[in-house]
């Protein structure tokens, strides 16, 4: 038997309905720790909600379903003693539009640190150094450290997108999910939240979602490839983009659909 | 018919400076609507000049600053009159007080549980009776306060009268407690549920969200809603002449009965000469209370406004 390190995200027959409308059809991913793999396809093939599955956000919803199961590190999600407060310590998510909270800066940072930390004693020294940690892991610390009281809304959108990673950082999750993180940036704030991205790959798991064929193609390992709902493919991204075994693949990469 | 033949032409270019029924009907809708708005406005300041022109003989004449904020003697119809009205002040401050001391935490907790918790038809259902509560006419709370609150004070406190600045403040918390939420339960709603969901992704529980970021991101839209709730009472004449016992005093404990501004004006009005001296006083008095109800709004509405521009 091959040596295969476990799996950071392992999924076995995931359905999901929205109401009476099925999402998402015996989804079997084993997604590798430590490298980004990209989720791609059509709008409306299931890719958002299978990342929202996955740190359980999409129960905000309330009328949402789902059969199946979930592990991360081993651990079943959704198993009826798990916390979503645990879930949400192991799985961070950074969405589509920035989203940094109407705080200050160091708030921002500190949101989820605090969450997670509720009844223990912090220095005023300890935070300081938490909120400089984040900011310089990603690559914020010099533009903002002398305005870490100012309002994060103030900030421009690659430094909010770039704030709303940082924020994930301090409670140390295994999984990052990121739900087409770029696709409301400029291409030069495209490039640099890539970057940042790239720079965490082998601390984190990364699952990103995008439109963007060729942010997909230069910015993840593995590439999955998903259709209404279902997963068609999933291998090594230069795999997938050169030589796909699918015909659906090959056709929505060469942009005949999607 | 000559289908095919000519292309069919929306309008004749002949027509294009004649000015049809429509053109009408919309310069007539613009004259209506024109005047529907600044409606408001003059009305608003017809109604303070009336206000300012009926009070300003006293003003003018025989008012004393002092004497008139300073004294609680108010005896308009002695043969020597004085006009101190600070006990009139301090009936109004108390039952205004008390009153949002006991809706601010009851409206705002409702509007939170409006806003975040309920959801479908309970909302639905409390949105209906908030408003329904607020539909209620004054009097009907005044009667309320005389006609259950009155014996119940008496006899769950053992004093002698019911009618005081407990009845009237439980009276006025009520009145003024849904119109507080309707606007505080607005201002939750204009958070964007983004900020929701982002906490929500970081492990926040609902009332985390709630107390961490919804609360501080609406916090203006708050205050506002108190702001307006204060206006509120500080306006109310019916139910607070009802409940309130009426007598001019200094209260010095929540059983005490005090006399409110609104009151005295609605209570003497009809018994003054038009003109008289005890006339214009209490259009002084109206005065009074359009400016403090004025600018209360007109803070509570720059608070709002504030909050938009962010």
């Amino acid at each position: 038997m091959d040596r295969q390190p476990s799996p950071a995200i392992d999924t076995q027959d995931l359905n999901l309905w929205y109401g009476t409308f099925q999402a998402l059809f015996d989804v079997n991913l084993k997604i590798k720790s430590g490298l980004i793999t990209s989720l791609i396809g059509p709008s409306g093939c299931g890719k958002t909600t299978f990342l929202r599955c996955i740190n359980r956000i999409n129960e905000r919803l309330g009328y949402v379903r789902t059969t199946g199961s979930i592990e991360v590190l081993g651990h079943d999600i959704y198993a009826p003693e798990v916390e979503l407060i645990q879930v949400r310590k192991l799985v961070g998510m950074v969405f589509q539009r920035p989203n940094p909270l109407p705080l200050s800066i160091r708030e921002n940072i500190l949101f989820g640190f605090r969450t997670h930390n509720a009844g223990k004693k912090i220095t005023k020294s300890d935070e300081d150094q938490i909120v400089e940690d984040a900011l310089k892991r990603v690559l914020l610390w010099d533009t903002v450290s002398s305005r870490l009281h100012h309002s994060a809304t103030h900030l421009s959108l690659e430094e909010q997108q770039k704030l709303c990673i940082a924020r994930l950082l301090p409670v140390k999750p295994a999984v990052l999910l990121m739900d087409e993180p770029c696709s409301a940036l400029d291409p030069r704030a495209t490039e640099a939240v890539e970057e940042l991205i790239w720079e965490l790959r082998g601390d984190f798991t990364i699952l990103i979602v995008t439109h963007n064929m060729a942010q997909a193609r230069r910015a993840s390992d593995e590439c999955i490839f998903m259709l209404l709902g279902k997963v068609i493919e999933h291998g090594l991204t230069e795999d997938v983009f050169i030589s796909p075994e699918h015909k659906e693949t090959a056709d929505y990469i060469e942009g005949r659909y999607g | 018919m000559m289908i095919g033949t000519n292309r069919p032409q929306s309008i004749d270019p002949a027509k294009l400076d004649r000015r049809d029924a429509a053109w009408l009907v919309d310069k007539l809708v613009q004259v209506v609507v024109f005047i529907g708005g600044i409606s408001g406005i003059i009305f608003i300041i017809g109604i303070f000049v009336f206000v300012t022109s009926e009070g300003i003989g006293f003003l003018t004449s025989t008012f004393k600053f002092t004497e008139f904020f300073g004294s609680i003697q108010w005896r308009p119809t002695s043969n020597n009159p004085t006009y101190g009205i600070l006990a009139l002040i301090a009936g109004t401050a108390s039952v205004t007080g008390l009153a949002m001391i006991l809706a601010v935490p009851f409206s705002i907790g409702a509007a939170i549980f409006i806003a975040e918790f309920a959801s479908g038809k309970v909302r639905e259902a409390l949105k209906i009776l908030v408003e329904l509560l607020a539909a209620i006419p004054s009097v009907v709370w005044g009667f309320i306060g005389l006609s259950i609150m009155n014996p119940l004070i008496i006899e769950t406190f053992g004093v002698p009268i019911g009618l005081n600045v407990l009845n009237s403040g439980v009276i006025l918390g009520l009145m003024a407690a849904p119109i507080m939420t309707t606007i505080a339960e607005d201002a939750l709603k204009a958070v964007p549920d983004t900020y929701r969901e982002a906490a929500e992704a970081m492990g926040a529980t609902r009332w985390q969200v709630v107390f961490r970021v919804v609360l501080p991101a609406a916090k203006n839209g708050l205050v506002a809603a108190i702001l307006l709730g204060v206006g509120r009472g500080f306006g109310e004449t019916m139910a607070v002449l009802m409940a309130s016992g009426h007598s001019i005093n200094l209260p010095t404990s929540v059983f005490d009965s005090v006399r409110a501004l609104t009151a005295t004006i609605a209570a003497e009005l009809g018994e003054t000469a038009v003109g008289s001296e005890h006339y214009q006083v209490l259009f002084t008095l109206g005065i009074l209370l359009f400016l403090v109800t004025f600018v209360i709004n007109l803070t509570a509405d720059l608070i709002v406004k504030g909050v938009r521009k962010k």
